[in-house]
């Protein structure tokens, strides 16, 4: 098959030709930038939080009429009040453990700070940013998260503080994320970091494989496996609870505390959404992320679509027109698969020239988005792939055209236009 | 003639109904899906107040210093005020209206011992939160500058926890109980709760669904130790532990709004800012030069970045489906007009001017458009419908199919087939009679 012919048959529907490759062009560049931001998108909702996600659910509760906790007095009451929901929620014929938290992964509340190997640090001798977690001794085995050095807090560790005591404390656990970043050359276990600035050293006791950060937003990426752990009660005028139901048991344990908490104290808030199950947290935290690549996903399905039509219907058009010229070719000799073969190839020429400005385009689009819309550089992998694409597409558009013109008879050629 | 343009239009789609399909289908996806987009964008976008936006103002000053933004690897000022700095400024009254504010998030006692208490969300605000925010009342109103001074226990709430505790009656004179304390209710505000959340963007970052239910006087909100529920930011730990601590501290955590309705009153209070912060470098405060910033409230809401960058990324997308619609759409507009090239030279050559050419294509564009909009209306509908199951629920909320969406759809569908249709159409009035007439 030579190519001459054919592109001086294309030159004769020179619109037709540019509308089909443009087309394909600006598809081209629409699909591969589309499914990059599904890519990211999808590669952000499925990273691990280091939790037993399974079985694990949230209690937020608020006292009415609680001490203000700014006070020493006030404080023990409101301990008092938080150990007694301990004991109500542990003694729950559902519920495996129980640990006072201050957030968890993905619910988009945290407690930020920074670490250093010096006391008083500065903003020069940061090591690392980080998320705290407060909870007591049974907080690594409620969250289900795998210790892999050193110990867990046990329950002489725990102690209780103030909403708003800034007081640092003896022992911590990291994650392995943050050990790693402040001590390159490992062993992290028994030695001491500074928290915000503090005076007093922190002991790292423990290490953990992984525990994300609370935050979901998109600029915590640096530090969102950075976390530390602090044994200790927060005592404020609301309480989170993080509670592990025994195997297969959640939905009857989340059933229970509402009733039990009540019965034990009244004088408390507990909303519609108070108990909450960490599957309906993710699902809350990564909404905006999924529906965002639904909603791409479903354009460049439309998009892909749209483009297979126009090529179907050109090619009809053209296979129309040439019903004659096909006849005459067919008549002289030429096989069913030859006229085939024609239009594929003449389809691959069009697409591949809208692949090459698609190719660009895509470029240009992604290097605007990122201008404009915080967006990472387009991996080459995303372009070629969309590039495949859109040939395939010609391919499978130009296919049923193609297989009518393959069967236009010889003996057209003999009739008269 | 357009009556007959139309009979012939509507034979000519009848004729190829496979094209005619494909650029009905091509149109009603591409405009369906734009303005589904379009209507979520809106929906964030859109002016909360517009009537007196450009008369809302919120201050920044710049209590941190260069070095804290330096180091700190930002170059903005501080979103909020502290609480020094908000009541020197509410102090000083220098604006028409003017209120600092901080979000509350006490408890409630209903009355009824039967029910369990409940959780309100609020604002601890000044008197002059109600007129300048224009909120609208259904019984009462606002309480007075002298209850401010007086930190009076006096509440405004929302229609529906007036509903929750009152059953929906005329509330105004009685008490209700908040955090353990009674409180007078003054004023019911009637379904307040406008998209962004203007007031209080550093908080909300845009957009809640839920209304407020509760608002009090700033300062008996501070007398009863209500403390913020809202973010706070530090350069600094705070030396005094507690609520009282953080009112000492430089940690910035409260909004401040201003009204100044005329040029010259926002100059002034330009100078007004500038002027108190140079007093509080002279007095030691700080060492930095003042800086201020006083911007207007949309472009206090582009500054924050209040519409979801998602949100213009998928609108930006939908918009290319549609381009390449069109593109689409002229491609076979194109094949289908030029198929008739003898029934365009008999006409030609039988006298009809090239306008006559324009009038009969163009209106076959017209019908496939107003096809592909109809289509694109349904569509449209149901993409919107769907958009409630797949964006989050504050967002989503505020994307609502309206006449005017729909009368949008069918004008974009229709002319933007016409634009796709005018090259073919000028591609069949240049077909030559004579060559047309030879060959056939």
């Amino acid at each position: 098959m030579t190519i001459h012919p054919m592109i001086a048959a294309l030159r004769k529907h020179k619109a037709g030709v540019v509308l089909i490759a443009l087309q394909i062009a600006l598809t081209l560049a629409i699909v591969c930038n589309a499914v990059f931001i599904i890519g990211q998108r999808i590669q952000r909702v499925d990273r691990p939080t280091g939790l037993k996600e399974q079985d694990l659910f949230l209690v937020t509760n608020q006292w009415v009429g609680a001490p203000t906790g700014d006070d020493p007095a006030s404080i023990q009451k409101l301990d008092s009040l938080l150990r007694e929901d301990l004991v109500t929620l542990r003694s729950l014929p559902d519920v495996a453990s129980v640990s006072p938290v201050n957030s968890m992964p993905l619910l988009n509340s945290s407690w930020n700070g920074a670490v250093a190997l010096q006391p008083g640090a500065t903003l020069q001798t940061i090591k690392a940013r980080t998320t705290y977690f407060f909870g007591d001794q049974n907080f690594v085995t409620t969250m289900g998260l795998h210790l892999i050095a050193g110990r867990d807090f046990n329950a002489g560790d725990v102690a209780n503080k103030g909403f708003r005591n800034t007081s640092e404390p003896n022992i911590i656990i990291v994650t392995k994320a943050l050990a790693d970043q402040v001590f390159p050359k490992g062993n992290a276990i028994g030695k001491a970091i500074y928290l915000d600035g503090s005076n007093t050293p922190s002991t790292i006791v423990g290490e953990v494989a992984r525990l994300q950060s609370p935050s979901t937003g998109s600029g915590s990426n640096a530090s969102v496996w950075n976390a530390v752990i602090e044994p200790a009660r927060l005592d404020g005028n609301f309480a989170l609870y993080a509670v592990r139901a025994k195997p297969g048991r959640i939905q009857a344990a989340m059933r229970e505390v509402a009733p039990a908490l009540y019965k034990a104290d009244p004088m408390r808030v507990l909303d519609d959404d108070s108990v909450k199950s960490f599957a309906d947290i993710r699902a809350h935290a990564y909404r905006a992320d999924v529906g965002m690549a639904i909603l791409m996903g479903v354009i460049c399905l439309i998009l892909l679509g749209v483009t297979a039509a126009g090529i179907v219907g050109l090619t009809s058009f053209w296979v129309g027109q040439r019903h004659r010229q096909i006849g005459v070719r067919r008549a002289l000799g030429a096989r069913k698969s030859d006229i085939l073969h024609y239009f594929q190839w003449e389809n691959l020429l069009i697409a591949g020239g809208g692949a090459v400005a698609g190719v660009g385009m895509a470029i240009i689009l992604n290097l605007l988005l990122m201008k404009y819309y915080e967006m990472n550089r387009l991996p080459v992998p995303y372009v070629l792939a969309g590039v495949v694409v859109v040939l395939l597409l010609g391919q499978c558009a130009v296919f049923a055209p193609a297989r009518r013109a393959s069967n236009v008879p010889p003996v057209v050629a003999t009739r008269s236009a | 003639m357009f009556g007959y343009y139309l009979d012939l239009a509507l034979r000519s789609l009848k004729r190829s109904p496979g094209l005619t399909v494909l650029m009905v289908l091509a149109i009603g996806f591409g405009v369906a899906a734009s303005m589904t987009t379009w209507s979520v964008f809106r929906a964030v976008s859109g002016d909360p107040i517009p009537w007196k936006s450009s008369k809302l103002f919120v201050p920044q000053l710049d209590i941190w210093g260069p070095e804290t933004r330096k180091k700190g690897g930002y170059d903005h000022l501080p979103d909020a005020l502290d609480y020094t700095d908000a009541v020197a400024l509410m102090r000083d009254h220098r604006a028409k209206y003017q209120s600092a504010m901080y979000q509350i998030s006490p408890s409630v006692v209903p009355a009824d011992a039967a029910k369990h208490p409940v959780h309100v969300s609020g604002h601890a605000v000044y008197s002059e939160f109600f007129p300048m925010l224009d909120v609208p009342f259904l019984y009462g109103s606002g309480w007075t500058a002298q209850e401010d001074h007086e930190r009076a226990h006096v509440v405004v709430i929302s229609s529906k926890l007036n509903r929750k505790l009152f059953g929906g009656a005329n509330s105004v004179g009685k008490t209700i109980d908040v955090e353990g304390k009674d409180y007078r209710v003054v004023g019911v505000a009637n379904h307040w709760n406008p998209q962004p959340r203007f007031y209080d963007l550093v908080n909300s970052g845009g957009f809640h669904t839920d209304a407020e239910d509760l608002f009090m006087p700033f300062q008996t909100a501070i007398d009863m130790g209500l403390s913020n529920n809202g973010n706070t930011n530090c350069d600094a730990i705070p030396k005094e532990a507690g609520f009282v601590g953080l009112q000492h501290s430089s940690c910035v955590w409260i909004a401040y709004m201003a009204e100044l309705d005329s040029a010259g009153a926002v100059r002034s209070y330009r100078d007004y800012l500038k002027n108190y912060m140079r007093q509080q470098q002279q007095s030691g405060r700080f060492a930095w030069p003042p800086k201020t910033e006083l911007r207007d409230l949309p472009q206090w809401l582009s500054y924050q970045h209040v519409v979801p960058s998602d949100t213009k990324v998928s609108l930006l997308v939908a918009l290319g489906l549609l381009i390449v619609c069109l593109v689409n759409t002229a491609g076979l507009l194109l094949a289908k007009f030029l198929r008739r090239s003898g029934e365009i030279g008999v006409r030609r050559a039988l006298g009809a001017p090239r306008a006559a050419v324009y009038a009969q294509f163009l209106t076959e564009a017209g019908i496939v458009g107003l096809s592909g909009g109809v289509l694109g209306l349904l569509l449209t509908g149901l993409g919107v419908a769907s958009v409630s199951w797949v964006l989050p629920k504050d967002i989503a909320a505020l994307a609502r199919l309206n006449v005017s969406l729909l009368l949008l759809t069918l004008l974009v569908a229709v002319v933007a087939t016409l634009l796709a249709g005018l090259y073919p159409t000028y591609r069949a009035s240049r077909v030559q009679p004579a060559w047309q007439l030879k060959s056939n």
